[in-house]
C-alpha cells in the first residue's frame, strides 16, 4: 500500500527581549542558576504578572509577517499542572483568544511553491529547567528560563514529508530573524519545535492517528525524528497494530522516538483565564506602528532582488536568506556602484567562502562593505584584474588596509600603457617563433600559451581584455 | 488615648501630649493584656518601638503626614519584608517575605507605626476566623463568639482598641462582615482601587484590601494611604486618587438610598432588620430619599461566588508546593510524595474543600457547566447593581443575617457558614465599593448597616458614613472590659 504522510509543527521561538514576558528580570542567557530570576520569577506569594509590551509587539510583528488575523483582543489563560521548574504551578498561555489567528507561510521544495497554513500563534511564559545530573539524587532547580517570553507557532497539518516539514521550519526559522523577534540559536534552545505526525492510506480524507514529538533542536533531527516515526507507524499499521495517540521523545543518539506518555495520561490543563491579567488589546495606533517597522520580508526582498539587480532565482534566494547579508549586498552595490553581478559574485563566492571558512556571521567579519566596495571598483575600473582582486581581498582580510593602500604598497595595478603592453607583446613574438608558426598554422590552442607569457611576464598586472585584442592584432 | 481616633491622636501627638512611642507602647501593653482574643499571629513589638521613635523625629520636623506615628496592624496576608507573614496556614508558618507589599510601602511610607500582623481564617477562606493555623479569634463583645472573618484579627483588634487601624482584605465579605460582627467601620474598595501586589491571594478577581477603623472619618485617613495605581499589579486602576477626608462633611440633603427588597429576606433575623430599619430612617431625618430596588439575580451570588473563587484559589494555590518555600513534608519519598504529603499536611479543611471545589469546577467536562456558567451570573449580578445604582445614589441594607455567633457552631457545616456572606458576596462580583459601619445593638452585640456605592465612589461612601456618626454613637461603644 502506498503511504501518505501528514505533519503538522508547533513551533517554539523565544523572543529576543531584554526583560522576561511577566517580569523585569533579565532573559540572557547562560547565567549562574537562579541569579536571573525574580520574587515574580520565582512565584513567591502575594506576587503579580506585568505584561512586557515588547512581546506583544513582536507577536503583532510575526502575525503581519504571515499575513495572519490578529485578535483585537487576546486573552491570558493559566494552564494548571505541578512540576517542580514551573514555580506557579501553573503556565500562563494563550488558550481560547491567541494573539496571532490564521495566516499563512510559502514554501519551496523541489523547485515548487506551496502554502503551508498557520493555525495560530500564542504568547506564553517558558518554563525553569530541572538538572537531574550532579545532585546525587536529587534534583536541582535553576528558574532562570522561567518566564522567558515564547511565541507557539501553530501550523496546519499541511506538510507531507519530512521534507517539507524542514522546508518550513527553516522558512519561519529565517523569517523570526528577519523580524529581529527571535535570535534563533537552536543550541540554546531559543527556537525549538514539536511535530505531530500521522500517516494514511494515500487518498483517504481522514487523517491517521498521530504522535507528538517532543522539543526537537535541529533542522537534521526534525527531518531524521520524523523519518523514523513514519517508518514505525507503517510498520505498526502494515503488521496489523494501530497508532495510538500518544506523546513520544526523540532520541538523537538511538535515533528512535519512544513514547512519554498515552492520551489516556495526558493531563487536564484546566485552563482558565488569568484574573491577574486585563485581555491583551492591539489598537490601530500599535497596527499602524509596527507595520511602519515591518522590514521587507524574505520573498518580497528575493523577487525584488530579481527584478532590480538581474540575478536568477539562486543567487536571489542566497542574498535574500538573512537581512544582514541582503543589506550587506545592497550596500556593497550602492557604495561601490558596480555591476550588480559582479557584486553578488563577490559577496556569494569570495566573501561568504571567507566567512564560512574562519566560521564567522556577517556582523563579525573582518571586512566591512565599504573596504569591499573599494575592491570592487578597481575592478570595474580595471586598476586590477579579478585574478589580482583576489589577492588583494586576502590581504585586506588580514588587515585593516583598503584595496588601494594594497594595491599601491605591493605595487599590483595594471599595466594600462599600450606602448608598455606592446613592447611586450613583441617581445613574446620574437622570443617563441615555433608557437607563431604553430598558431599561424591554424592552432588556435597556442593563443592561450601567448596570453600566460604576457601574464607571467607581467605577473598579471595585465589588462587580459586588452592582451588579447593586441595578441591577435599582432598574429594576424 | 487608645480611644481616640487617629485625628485626635495626631493631634495629640503634634501637641506632645503624647509621643508615638507612648502611643505604640500603650497599645503593645493592651496586646500583652489582651493576648486571650488571639488577635495577633506576629507582634513585632522591637520593630513598632523603633518605628515609633523615627516618628516622633518626623513629627517635629514638619514633614509628617496624617498617620505618621499611629500605630496600625496589618492583616497577616499582605507581605512584610523580613517579618513573618502566614496567611494563616501552617504552610506559611515559616515564610518571611523578602519583600512589602504596596500597601504596606504605603503605609511605611506615611510614618505609620505598625504593631504586628493580624490573625485570619486560613488564606482568607472562611468567615469566623476559625480556620486558622494560629487558632480562633474571639469576638471582645463576647468572647464566646467568633469576630467574623477572614478579617477577624483586624476587626477584633481594632474593637477591642489593640490597635489604632487596621487593614482587611475583602474577597466575599471579610472586611465588611467582621466590621460589622464586632462593632467597627470596615470599607471594601472598589476592585483595582488598592493594590494587590504582595496581598497573598485568594481570589485575584475579588480580593481587594481596605481599611478597618473605629470611624470613617479614620477610615478616609487609612485610605489615602492605600489607595492608588500600582504598575505592580495589572488590574489595578491608573486614576487619581482623591482626598478622602475632603467631602466628609457634605449634607445629605437629596441623597438617594435603594434598598434592595432581596436583603431584607426571612434569613435575616427580624432584630436585625429592624435595626437596619432605625438606622435608614435616621438618613431620611437628614433629607435623604429612600427608594425599594430590586437585584434579581442574588440569590445566585453564593453559588457563582464559590465556584469562582475556588477556581481561581485552586490555581492560586498551587505554587504552595513544597519546593521552594513554606512548609516541607519530612522525607519525601518522591516527587508526587512531596507535594501530596506537603499539601495534604499544611493545608487546613477548609482550604482543602476550596481546591478540591475549584479544581472540580475546572475540570475537563466541567468548565462550562461551572465556571463560564458562574461567569455569566456574575455579569447579571453586575447589570443589576448598575440598573439599580442608575436610579439611586447608594443601595443601604444589613451586612451579616446574623449578630456574632457561638464558636463552633456553623462550623461543622460548611454551607451555613457559606451563607454567613449571603449580602456581602454579591458586591465583590461585581466590584463595587461598600462599607459596613455600626449601626446597634441586638442582645448586646453590634450589628453593621451596609452601604454599597457605584464604581470610585468611596468619597461617597464615607460622607454618608460619616454623617451618620455625627448623629450616632455607635462607633463610640466600646465592648465591656476594654474601655
Amino acid at each position: 500500500m502506498e503511504w501518505e504522510t501528514v505533519i503538522g509543527l508547533e513551533i517554539h521561538a523565544q523572543l529576543a527581549t531584554k526583560s522576561k514576558i511577566f517580569s523585569a528580570a533579565s532573559t540572557a542567557y547562560g547565567a549562574e542558576p537562579n541569579t536571573q530570576a525574580c520574587a515574580v520569577d520565582l512565584g513567591l506569594p502575594g506576587v503579580l504578572p506585568v505584561l512586557n509590551q515588547e512581546v506583544v509587539r513582536m507577536a503583532v510583528k510575526f502575525g503581519m509577517a504571515i499575513e495572519a488575523e490578529i485578535a483585537p483582543y487576546s486573552v491570558f489563560a493559566r494552564k494548571n499542572y505541578f512540576y517542580p521548574d514551573l514555580p506557579k504551578g501553573y503556565q500562563i498561555s494563550q488558550m481560547d483568544h491567541p494573539i496571532v489567528g490564521i495566516g499563512h507561510l510559502d514554501i519551496e521544495v523541489d523547485g515548487k511553491t506551496k502554502r503551508i497554513g498557520i493555525t495560530r500563534a500564542h504568547l506564553e511564559e517558558d518554563a525553569g529547567k530541572s538538572l537531574h545530573e550532579d545532585f546525587h539524587g536529587l534534583t536541582g532547580i535553576d528558574l532562570n528560563r522561567a518566564g522567558t517570553p515564547l511565541l507557539e507557532i501553530v501550523s496546519e497539518p499541511d506538510m507531507r514529508s519530512a521534507a517539507e516539514a524542514v522546508a518550513y521550519m527553516r522558512k519561519i526559522h529565517e523569517l523570526v530573524r528577519y523580524l529581529e523577534i527571535c535570535d534563533g540559536n537552536m543550541q540554546e534552545g531559543s527556537f525549538r519545535c514539536d511535530a505531530n505526525v500521522s500517516v494514511r492510506p494515500k487518498g483517504q480524507a481522514e487523517y491517521g492517528t498521530r504522535a507528538e514529538l517532543k522539543n526537537i533542536n535541529s533542522f537534521k533531527f526534525v527531518e531524521k525524528a520524523i523519518l523514523i516515526e513514519v517508518e514505525r507507524q507503517i510498520d505498526l499499521i502494515e503488521s496489523g497494530d494501530s497508532v495510538v495517540q500518544e506523546t513520544r521523545l526523540y532520541d538523537s543518539d538511538k535515533n528512535e522516538t519512544r513514547s512519554m506518555r498515552s492520551k489516556e495520561e495526558a493531563n487536564d490543563y484546566r485552563y482558565f483565564p488569568d484574573p491577574d491579567l486585563l485581555p491583551v488589546e492591539i489598537t490601530d495606533e500599535l497596527r499602524a506602528q509596527v507595520k511602519a517597522d515591518l522590514p521587507e520580508l524574505p520573498t518580497a526582498k528575493k523577487q525584488r532582488f530579481k527584478e532590480q539587480y538581474d540575478q536568477d532565482d539562486e543567487t536571489a534566494t542566497i542574498l535574500s536568506s538573512s537581512r544582514q547579508l541582503a543589506d550587506f549586498y545592497e550596500t556593497v552595490v550602492k557604495l561601490s556602484n558596480c555591476d550588480s553581478k559582479l557584486c553578488s559574485n563577490w559577496v556569494t563566492g569570495n566573501f561568504l567562502g571567507a566567512l564560512n571558512k574562519a566560521n564567522l556571521n556577517i556582523k563579525q567579519s573582518p571586512i566591512y562593505a565599504d573596504r569591499l566596495a573599494g575592491l570592487l571598483r578597481r575592478i570595474a575600473d580595471n586598476t586590477i584584474s579579478g585574478k589580482i582582486a583576489k589577492q588583494v581581498f586576502d590581504s585586506m582580510w588580514e588587515s585593516d588596509a583598503t584595496a588601494d593602500e594594497i594595491i599601491d604598497q605591493q605595487g599590483l595595478k595594471q599595466i594600462t600603457d599600450t606602448g608598455a603592453i606592446e613592447a611586450i607583446i613583441d617581445k613574446i613574438i620574437a622570443d617563441n617563433p615555433d608557437q607563431v608558426a604553430q598558431y599561424l598554422s591554424g592552432k588556435d590552442k597556442v593563443f592561450g600559451f601567448f596570453v600566460g607569457q604576457a601574464m607571467k611576464a607581467t605577473q598579471g598586472k595585465i589588462n587580459p581584455g586588452e592582451v588579447n585584442k593586441m595578441l591577435k592584432d599582432k598574429l594576424k | 488615648m487608645y480611644n481616640k481616633t487617629i485625628t485626635e491622636q495626631g493631634k495629640d501627638l503634634r501637641a506632645g501630649k503624647y509621643s508615638s512611642v507612648e502611643l505604640t507602647q500603650t497599645y503593645l501593653d493592651r496586646i500583652k493584656k489582651h493576648a486571650g482574643l488571639n488577635c495577633f499571629i506576629t507582634v513585632t513589638e522591637e520593630f513598632a518601638l523603633k518605628s515609633a521613635q523615627a516618628a516622633d523625629k518626623l513629627l517635629t520636623t514638619g514633614n509628617a503626614s496624617l498617620l505618621t506615628g499611629i500605630p496600625v496592624a496589618q492583616k497577616d496576608i499582605f507581605c512584610t519584608q523580613g517579618i513573618k507573614t502566614s496567611c494563616g496556614s501552617k504552610m506559611l508558618d515559616n515564610f518571611s517575605a523578602p519583600y512589602n507589599a504596596t500597601v504596606i510601602e504605603n503605609f511605611n511610607q506615611s510614618g505609620a507605626v505598625m504593631l504586628g500582623k493580624l490573625n485570619m481564617d486560613e488564606f482568607a477562606m472562611g468567615s469566623s476566623n476559625e480556620t486558622s493555623f494560629y487558632g480562633a479569634v474571639q469576638n471582645p463583645w463576647d468572647t464566646k463568639t467568633v469576630p467574623g472573618g477572614s478579617s477577624g484579627g483586624s476587626a477584633s483588634a481594632v474593637a477591642a482598641r489593640l490597635t489604632s487601624a487596621a487593614t482587611g482584605t475583602d474577597t466575599g465579605g471579610s472586611i465588611r462582615q467582621p466590621a460589622s460582627l464586632c462593632g467597627i467601620t470596615g470599607l471594601k474598595p472598589t476592585y483595582g482601587r488598592v493594590s494587590r501586589y504582595g496581598m497573598i491571594a485568594f481570589a485575584s478577581s475579588l480580593d481587594q484590601g481596605g481599611p478597618m477603623a473605629k470611624s470613617a472619618e479614620d477610615a478616609a485617613i487609612l485610605m489615602q494611604t492605600m489607595a492608588g495605581f500600582d504598575p505592580k499589579d495589572s488590574t489595578s486602576v491608573d486614576q487619581a486618587v482623591p482626598d478622602y477626608s475632603a467631602d466628609l462633611n457634605t449634607p445629605l440633603a437629596g441623597l438617594k438610598i435603594g434598598i434592595p427588597k432581596e436583603f431584607f429576606s426571612e434569613d435575616l433575623n427580624s432584630d436585625i432588620a429592624s435595626t437596619i430599619e432605625t438606622a435608614i430612617n435616621e438618613y431620611k431625618k437628614m433629607g435623604a430619599e429612600i427608594k425599594q430596588v430590586s437585584l434579581p439575580n442574588m440569590k445566585l451570588a453564593i453559588p457563582a461566588y464559590y465556584v469562582i473563587a475556588s477556581a481561581e484559589c485552586s490555581a492560586n494555590l498551587s505554587r504552595f508546593d513544597g519546593v521552594r518555600y513554606g512548609y516541607r513534608c519530612d522525607n519525601p519519598g518522591d516527587l508526587n510524595d512531596l507535594y501530596t504529603r506537603s499539601r495534604g499536611e499544611a493545608f487546613g479543611q477548609e482550604v482543602k474543600r476550596r481546591i478540591l471545589m475549584g479544581t472540580y469546577a475546572l475540570s475537563a467536562g466541567y468548565y462550562d457547566a461551572y465556571y463560564i456558567k458562574a461567569q455569566k451570573v456574575r455579569r447579571l449580578i453586575s447589570e443589576d447593581f448598575t440598573r439599580a445604582l442608575s436610579e439611586v445614589d447608594v443601595l443601604m441594607g444589613p451586612v451579616s443575617p446574623t449578630t456574632a455567633f457561638e464558636q463552633g457552631a456553623k462550623t461543622g457545616d460548611p454551607i451555613e457558614m457559606y451563607l454567613a456572606d449571603i449580602y456581602t458576596i454579591a458586591i465583590n462580583l461585581a466590584g463595587l465599593p461598600a462599607m459596613s459601619i455600626p449601626a446597634g445593638f441586638v442582645e448586646h452585640k453590634p450589628v453593621g448597616l451596609q452601604i454599597i456605592g457605584n464604581y470610585f465612589t468611596e468619597s461617597r461612601l464615607l460622607n454618608i458614613a460619616h454623617q451618620y456618626q455625627q448623629v450616632t454613637d455607635w462607633h463610640q461603644q466600646t465592648p465591656k472590659g476594654f474601655e
